[in-house]
C-alpha cells in the first residue's frame, strides 16, 4: 500500500474529501459538486469555453491577481501604518529590513498587471461579441468591476506617501475641483447658493469629499487607506461573485450557435 | 576617444547595458530557433533570384538565428568599460534614424496621424498581416527596434522606469492579441462567405467543441496558469524594485506631474479640453458608453466567435476607441510628455527649458476679429453693467461657439438618420439611435478638437471664464 493510498484511506482525509480521488468519471463529476471551491465551475463545459485561444484566460488571471493582491495586501497591512509620521518610514523598512519586503514588489506589479489583464479581458469579451444577449447585464457588471479595479489601483498609489504618490493623486484628484455644479472651479458652481453665499467652496466641494481636506494630506491618506483596504475590495468581491454567478446563469461562456 | 563613465553622466553604453541586451538577443535567438525548426518542418522552398538556386525557406531563418546568437554573445561577453564607444552595431546617437523617429513622434499631429493610419492600415491589410510569417517578422522587428533603442541613454531613462515597464508589456500584449483576433476573424470571414446556411455555423470555434469534464481539463490548466503567474510576479519582483522616491512634500512640485499611467489618456485630454470636460464629463461618457454597448449593439449575430465582416462597424469603432484613443494616448502621455507637458522624442533629453510657442485663440476672437471683423464688433461689457447686460453680452460673444456645438450635437444626429446612417436608424428606432449618435459624437469630439487646435490654433469654442465654462 503506497503512502498516497494510506493518506487517502485515513479518517482525516475522508472527513475532508468525502469521495474517492477523481480518477474515474463518476468521481470527477462528484468532486466538482462537493468541493466548495470547485462548485464555482460547472461539471462539464464545451471545449471552446476553456480554450486558451478563445478566452485568453484573461478573466481568470484577473481574478487570480485579485486574490494575490488580497493576500500580499494583508501581509503589507501588518507592517504599514497610514499616518504622516509612519507611512513613508514603513515602506522604507519594507524595502530595507523587512524579510518579506518583496511583498511590496509583488503587490505593486500585481496591481499593474491586473489593470492590464482587465482591459484585455474586456477586449476579448468585446471581440467575441460576448456582451450580446443574454449577457448584456454581465457586461455592465464587468464595467463596474473595471472602475473598481482602477480605483483600487489609484487609492493604493497614495499609500507609500512619497513624491510620486502625492503628486499623482494631486493631479488625478484636481479634476474633481472642476466637477460641474459640485466643484468649486466647475461651471455652474454658483448655482448652489443660499442668500448670496456659495455653498460650494474649496472646503465643501467634490474634491473635498474625496480628499477629506483642501489638499492631499493626512485626512486623504486615511480616507484612501480605508477605501483601498476595506471598502473597494469588499465591493469588488461582491461584484465578482455576481459576475461569476451570472456567467453560469447566462449559460456559461459564450458559444457559436 | 575613451569615455569614462564617471565623467559622462549620460553614458549611452555601459557593460551592464550591453550584457542586459545580450540576454535579450539570446532570448530572441532561442525564439527564432523554435521558429526555424517550425519552418523547416513545413518544408517549403524558395527560388533565390540571381543565383537561380532553390533553397529551403528555413535557411534564411537559420542564418538570421545564427546572427542573433553571435550578436547576443558579443554583447554578453563585453565587460570592458574603456573603449566602450568602439562597440559596433549601435544606433548612432543623433544619427539619421534617431532624428527621423523623433521627428515623427515628437509632434502631436504626426503622432496622431500615425496612430490612426496605423489602425486603418491594420484593418485594410488584415489578410496580409495575419499570415504567421508576417506576424513573426513584425514581432522580431518590434523587439529589435526596442533592443537597438535601449542603447540610447534617454530612451532607457523613460522606458526603463519601473512603473513604465507594464506599459511596454501592454504594447506587446495588445499587439499580440489583436493579431490573434484578426488571425481567427479572417479565417471565419472566409468560411462564412462560403457557407450555404445549412447546419451549424462553420466557424473555427465549432471545429472541435465537444463537452469535456471540468476536472481535469479546466482545473489543471487553471493550476498551471496560477503557477505561471505567481512565478512571473516573483521574478518581476526580484528583478525590478518598486519605486520609492523622496518623502512627500507639498512644497516641491515635480515637473512633469503625472497621474498614474492608466489615467494618462485622460490627462492627455487636458491639453485639448478643460478639466471639467476631460476629467469629469468625458470619463463619465466613456463608462456610460461602455455600459451602453450591449443595448446599442443589440444584434444577436456574431456572438461566441471571432469575426470581422459581420460586425465591421462595431469592431472598427471599438478598435479606434481602444487603440487610437486610449492605448496610444497613454503611450503619448507616458513616454513622450516631459517637463511643462511639452512633447519630447523618445531619444530626446528632457530639457526643462524647452520652449513651445503657445498662441492659442478663441473662436469668438476668430469670428469677431479675424473672419467677420468688418461686419461686427466684439460684444463687450463693463464691470458696472447690470447682470442682464453682462449675461446677454457674454451669450452674444459666444454665439458662434454655441452655434457650432448646437449643430454638432442637436442637428447632426437627425441629419445622420436620414443620410449615411439611415439603415442604422431604421433598425434601432428613435431612442437607441439618439443615444448611439450622442456617444459616437462624444467619442469623435476629442480628435475633432485636436484637429481644430492644430489647424486654427483654437483654444476654446466657447470661452466663458466668468463662469468656468470653457469648451
Ligand atoms: C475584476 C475584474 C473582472 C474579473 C475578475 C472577471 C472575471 C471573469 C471570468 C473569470 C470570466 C470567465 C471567462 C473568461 O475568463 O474570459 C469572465 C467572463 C465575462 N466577463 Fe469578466 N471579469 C472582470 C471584468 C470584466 C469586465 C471589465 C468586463 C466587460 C466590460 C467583463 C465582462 C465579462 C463578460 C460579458 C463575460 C462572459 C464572457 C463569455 O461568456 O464569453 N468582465 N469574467
Amino acid at each position: 500500500m503506497s503512502v498516497g493510498d494510506y493518506i487517502r484511506g485515513s479518517q482525516i482525509w475522508k472527513s475532508i474529501f468525502r469521495h474517492p480521488a477523481p480518477y474515474d468519471r463518476r468521481n470527477r463529476v462528484v468532486v466538482m459538486l462537493t468541493n466548495f471551491f470547485l462548485h464555482l465551475h460547472p461539471v462539464s463545459v464545451k471545449q471552446q469555453g476553456i480554450a486558451l485561444s478563445y478566452t485568453w484566460c484573461m478573466g481568470g488571471i484577473t481574478f487570480f491577481l485579485f486574490l494575490v493582491e488580497t493576500i500580499t495586501g494583508v501581509l503589507l497591512m501588518f507592517y504599514y501604518r497610514p499616518t504622516l509620521e509612519w507611512a513613508y518610514q514603513d515602506i522604507l523598512a519594507l524595502r530595507d529590513v523587512t524579510t518579506l519586503g518583496i511583498m511590496r514588489e509583488i503587490h505593486r506589479w500585481g496591481a499593474h498587471a491586473m489593470v492590464i489583464t482587465v482591459w484585455l479581458h474586456m477586449y476579448r469579451v468585446f471581440l467575441t461579441g460576448s456582451y450580446k444577449p443574454p449577457r448584456e447585464f454581465n457586461w455592465v457588471v464587468g464595467v463596474l468591476l473595471l472602475v473598481l479595479t482602477l480605483l483600487l489601483s489609484f487609492t493604493g498609489y497614495l499609500l507609500p506617501w512619497d513624491q510620486l504618490a502625492i503628486w499623482a493623486i494631486t493631479v488625478g484628484s484636481n479634476m474633481a475641483r472642476a466637477t460641474p455644479v459640485l466643484g468649486h472651479e466647475g461651471p455652474g458652481f454658483q448655482l448652489l447658493n443660499l442668500g448670496g453665499y456659495d455653498l460650494i467652496t474649496s472646503g465643501s466641494d467634490a474634491r473635498f469629499l474625496l480628499l477629506g481636506s483642501r489638499f492631499v494630506g493626512e485626512e486623504t491618506l486615511n480616507r484612501f487607506y480605508i477605501l483601498h483596504c476595506v471598502a473597494i475590495p469588499l465591493a469588488a468581491a461582491g461584484l465578482i461573485a455576481i459576475h461569476f454567478w451570472r456567467i453560469r446563469k447566462d449559460g456559461g461562456i459564450s458559444q457559436p450557435l | 576617444m575613451q569615455v569614462d563613465p564617471f565623467i559622462d553622466p549620460h553614458p549611452n553604453l555601459t557593460p551592464a547595458v550591453l550584457q542586459g541586451l545580450g540576454w535579450l538577443y539570446l532570448v530572441l535567438c532561442a525564439m527564432n530557433l523554435w521558429w526555424t525548426i517550425r519552418v523547416y518542418r513545413e518544408d517549403k522552398h524558395v527560388m533565390v533570384p540571381v543565383l537561380n538556386i532553390e533553397l529551403p525557406r528555413a535557411t534564411f531563418w537559420a542564418l538570421y538565428t545564427s546572427a542573433l546568437m553571435i550578436v547576443g554573445f558579443m554583447h554578453v561577453s563585453w565587460t570592458n568599460e574603456d573603449y566602450i564607444d568602439r562597440f559596433p552595431l549601435v544606433l548612432e546617437p543623433g544619427g539619421p534614424f534617431q532624428t527621423a523617429i523623433d521627428f515623427v513622434v515628437a509632434n502631436p499631429v504626426t503622432y496622431f496621424m500615425i496612430s490612426i493610419s496605423g489602425t486603418i492600415a491594420v484593418l485594410w491589410f488584415r489578410k496580409f498581416l495575419v499570415q504567421p510569417t508576417v506576424g513573426w517578422i513584425l514581432l522580431n522587428a518590434a523587439v529589435l527596434f526596442q533592443a537597438l533603442s535601449m542603447t540610447d541613454y534617454d530612451f532607457r531613462q523613460i522606458v526603463g522606469k519601473p512603473d513604465n515597464v507594464p506599459i511596454v508589456a501592454l504594447l506587446y500584449l495588445v499587439g499580440g492579441f489583436t493579431w490573434l483576433y484578426f488571425y481567427k476573424a479572417v479565417e471565419n470571414d472566409r468560411r462564412l462567405a462560403e457557407w450555404d446556411g445549412e447546419g451549424p455555423i462553420p466557424v473555427l470555434e465549432n471545429d472541435e467543441n465537444e463537452k469535456v469534464l471540468v476536472w481535469p481539463d479546466l482545473v489543471y490548466s487553471e493550476l498551471i496558469c496560477m503557477i505561471a503567474i505567481t512565478t512571473l510576479l516573483i521574478v518581476w519582483g526580484i528583478v525590478l524594485e518598486a519605486p520609492l522616491e523622496e518623502p512627500a512634500s507639498s512644497a516641491k512640485t515635480p515637473n512633469p506631474s503625472k497621474a498614474p499611467w492608466y489615467f494618462l489618456g485622460l490627462q492627455e485630454m487636458l491639453v485639448y479640453y478643460d478639466p471639467w470636460l476631460a476629467g469629469v464629463v468625458f470619463p463619465t461618457m466613456i463608462l456610460g458608453g461602455l455600459m451602453a454597448i450591449p443595448y446599442i449593439d443589440f444584434n444577436r449575430i456574431g456572438n461566441g466567435y471571432y469575426v470581422f465582416r459581420q460586425r465591421a462597424f462595431s469592431i472598427i469603432t471599438f478598435l479606434v476607441g481602444f487603440i487610437t484613443l486610449w492605448v496610444a494616448m497613454i503611450v503619448l502621455g507616458t513616454f513622450l510628455r516631459g517637463p511643462n507637458w511639452n512633447i519630447f522624442g523618445i531619444y530626446e533629453y528632457w530639457d526643462v527649458h524647452k520652449l513651445e510657442a503657445l498662441n492659442n485663440v478663441m473662436l469668438s476672437e476668430l469670428f469677431y476679429l479675424d473672419w467677420f471683423g468688418q461686419f461686427f464688433d466684439m460684444p463687450s461689457y463693463g464691470n458696472d453693467d447690470p447682470m442682464g447686460k453682462k449675461v446677454s453680452m457674454i451669450l452674444l460673444r459666444e454665439l458662434p461657439g454655441f452655434a457650432v456645438i448646437g449643430i454638432y450635437f442637436v442637428a447632426l444626429p437627425p441629419l445622420l438618420a436620414i443620410t449615411c446612417l439611415r439603415t442604422f436608424y431604421q433598425r434601432m428606432g428613435y431612442l437607441r439611435f439618439m443615444v448611439f449618435t450622442q456617444l459616437l459624437l462624444w467619442m469623435a469630439a476629442l480628435p475633432l478638437k485636436m484637429v481644430l487646435r492644430w489647424a486654427l490654433n483654437l483654444k476654446y469654442l466657447v470661452n466663458i471664464p466668468e463662469y468656468f465654462f470653457n469648451i
